[in-house]
């Protein structure tokens, strides 16, 4: 898809962690966040920088590179920079589009607004984080 | 393609290049958007006449947002002396004036009433079709503006006139005006019609936001407050966050079915009059179809940070389009590349790129001697009108040559600089955090590898101080020195 979706909110609507929104709480989401597009081998985090953003994969695929290893992929409904925003330091890693990327982008300061404003999409990161320290966890068992 | 000041300036820093081209549009004179608009008032960019620097000079042109960018010291600062001292915005009028001055005095050539209608690929060349005949060229740069109307998808709306028909303020006397839309365009409305209108209501799903709060361009500006104050002091207009759920014409009037996001509770209005102040999108015409991706709710076409297609190499994007090229924007920064004083950098910027790239035309590369490095860096940070006007956007570049020592490589995008690593270099730009505060930071390429130097603040935001001296010549010791 090499244009922009004409409705947004549509897009939202079919992503994990906005399942709990009404249309309406969808429409000012889309308004408060902005949709940004990478080509690929373009750069959307980068390690040691500071002030960098949140995330949300619409459609591509990313990596993340720590150092020289690739240690992850994204793909739609992923998302990706919040610990680094919700930490306050530079992100420990690159985040790379390995195919054309379309994500959605909210700054880092407006982050904490975002999430106090939207408690179920909050609720949904946090299952997510959660999945994610799991996951870890029993790969290091 | 355009002749608004995106148009023109990449065409006047093109001719001072040396570079061979030809700027069609579909206009009859230069101006581009600014031969309509805005309807109301002013400009929301300043123009001072009395500042700290000399009109005429680079330094001046941090407060002077509306001039384009020529070399000779003539025809700088061209809108202080077409303004007539009755505000420090320029009317629409004098901005047209403005444009159409540098044009006839730097001597840019426009062929005007040519309206391009198709795009080819011929071989190694562009195939412009237009209404005056086939034009060809290498390469294409379409500085169109950002000025057709966009409307969201909402049932009843394409009953619904837009900023762009909007009629002259008196006949609003007496009338109930609904305005979806709650960015500058609807707030200017707002604030024209209020002698005018009976009842202004502004509604749209997420909250104004105001230019003081969000410390850039985004958002509502204080010159557009007005209507907001009215909304707040109760005294009539009414800002609602809503969404707006269709709109229904009936005998004489309107009903606007609204639904609002914290407690979905609905609230029918009615009205004589809506309009949709939603936005503006860019006349690209079949781009599209060639592969140029585009992005966004008004789908403009996604750019490098050289304002190239991000999908279709050669083809470049000037003036208000580049605000879909958004840099880094490291704390939330946005770009300024929406307005003139923003944009009229990166042109000139795009036409050294291009002339470097397309025609093999090398641009001027001064030496820099040791001895003034620091204090060079340090001047640029507090004063180099580029890096105020596009802060973490645009940055200054200096690398170290090995045959010629350190050499300034002039003013880059500054998700380039970082992108593409290389040489031993440096890059100053200016970045402000969430608190605030504006500081020099400095980048720095040391055998491939980038790092981040913040530079303390300065409340009068003068850099040139001992502990900033001192600061700079850590970071770039065993880069450049």
């Amino acid at each position: 898809m090499r244009s922009a979706p004409d409705d947004a909110t549509e897009t939202l609507a079919g992503l994990a962690i906005f399942a709990d929104l009404s249309r309406p709480e969808l429409e000012r989401v889309a308004h408060s966040l902005e949709e940004r597009y990478f080509a690929k081998d373009e750069r959307v985090l980068r390690e040691g920088l500071s002030g960098s953003a949140f995330y949300i994969i619409l459609e591509g695929e990313a990596v993340v590179i720590a150092g020289t290893t690739r240690v992850n992929t994204l793909r739609r409904g992923d998302f990706f920079g919040e610990i680094s925003v919700l930490l306050g330091e530079a992100p420990v890693a690159d985040v790379v589009a390995v195919h054309p990327l379309r994500c959605l982008m909210l700054p880092g300061q407006l982050l904490q607004e975002f999430l106090q404003t939207n408690p179920r999409v909050c609720y949904r990161i946090l299952v997510a984080e959660a999945r994610k320290l799991a996951n870890a966890t029993r790969g290091r068992g | 393609m355009g002749s608004g000041p995106g148009g023109l300036q990449i065409s006047y820093s093109l001719s001072r290049l040396g570079v061979r081209h030809a700027v069609i549009s579909a206009d009859d004179s230069a101006g581009g958007m600014f031969r309509r608009w805005p309807f109301f008032q002013r400009l929301l960019s300043w123009t001072k006449p009395y500042a700290p620097f000399e009109r005429g000079t680079r330094e001046y042109e941090r407060y002077d947002w509306n001039s384009l960018l020529p070399i000779e010291r003539e025809h700088a600062a061209l809108m202080t002396t077409i303004m007539d001292g009755s505000s420090y915005y320029p009317s629409r009028p004098e901005m047209e004036r403005n444009l159409a001055t540098f044009a006839e005095r730097t001597g840019v050539a426009v062929r005007f009433g040519c309206r391009w209608t198709a795009t080819r690929r011929d071989g190694d060349r562009w195939v412009l079709e237009t209404t005056d005949g086939e034009f060809r060229c290498q390469v294409p740069v379409f500085a169109v503006g950002v000025s057709q109307p966009w409307r969201p998808q909402i049932p009843g709306i394409e009953d619904v006139p837009h900023y762009a028909d909007t009629r002259p303020a008196e006949t609003y006397a007496g009338r109930r005006v609904f305005i979806i839309g709650k960015e500058n365009s609807g707030f200017e409305l707002a604030t024209g019609l209020l002698q005018w209108a009976k009842q202004i209501v502004l509604a749209s799903p997420s909250p104004a936001k105001l230019s003081i709060n969000t410390r850039s361009l985004v958002g509502v500006r204080a010159r557009y407050v007005q209507p907001y104050e009215d909304h707040v002091l109760a005294g009539g207009v009414i800002v609602l966050d809503a969404s707006i759920e269709r709109i229904e014409r009936r005998e004489g009037h309107f009903h606007v079915h609204t639904r609002k996001a914290d407690a979905a509770s609905d609230l029918v209005f009615e009205v004589d009059d809506v309009i949709a102040a939603t936005g503006f999108t860019s006349p690209i015409q079949d781009l599209p179809n060639l592969g140029v991706a585009t992005v966004g709710r008004n789908k403009l076409p996604a750019q490098t940070p050289f304002w190239e297609s991000s999908t279709v190499p050669g083809v470049y994007f000037g003036g208000t389009i580049h605000q879909a090229s958004p840099g880094l924007r490291k704390h939330g920064i946005p770009s300024n590349s929406g307005g003139v004083n923003g944009h009229r950098y990166n042109g000139r910027i795009l036409a050294r790129h291009i002339a470097a790239k397309h025609f093999e035309v090398s641009p001027e590369r001064p030496v820099i001697s040791r001895a003034e490095l620091v204090s060079f860096l340090l001047t640029e940070a507090t004063n180099a009108p580029e890096l105020w006007h596009q802060k973490a956007y645009l940055a200054r570049v200096i690398v170290r040559d090995d045959k010629r020592g350190i050499v300034d490589d002039g003013v880059q995008p500054l998700q380039h600089v970082l992108d593409t690593g290389g040489a031993n270099s440096v890059a100053i730009t200016l970045e402000e955090n969430a608190a605030g505060e504006i500081y020099p930071v400095l980048y720095t390429c040391r055998d491939g590898a980038t790092s981040e130097h913040p530079l303390p603040t300065n409340a009068l935001h003068d850099f040139r101080t001992s502990e900033h001296e001192k600061a700079v010549i850590a970071a770039v010791e065993g880069v450049l020195l």
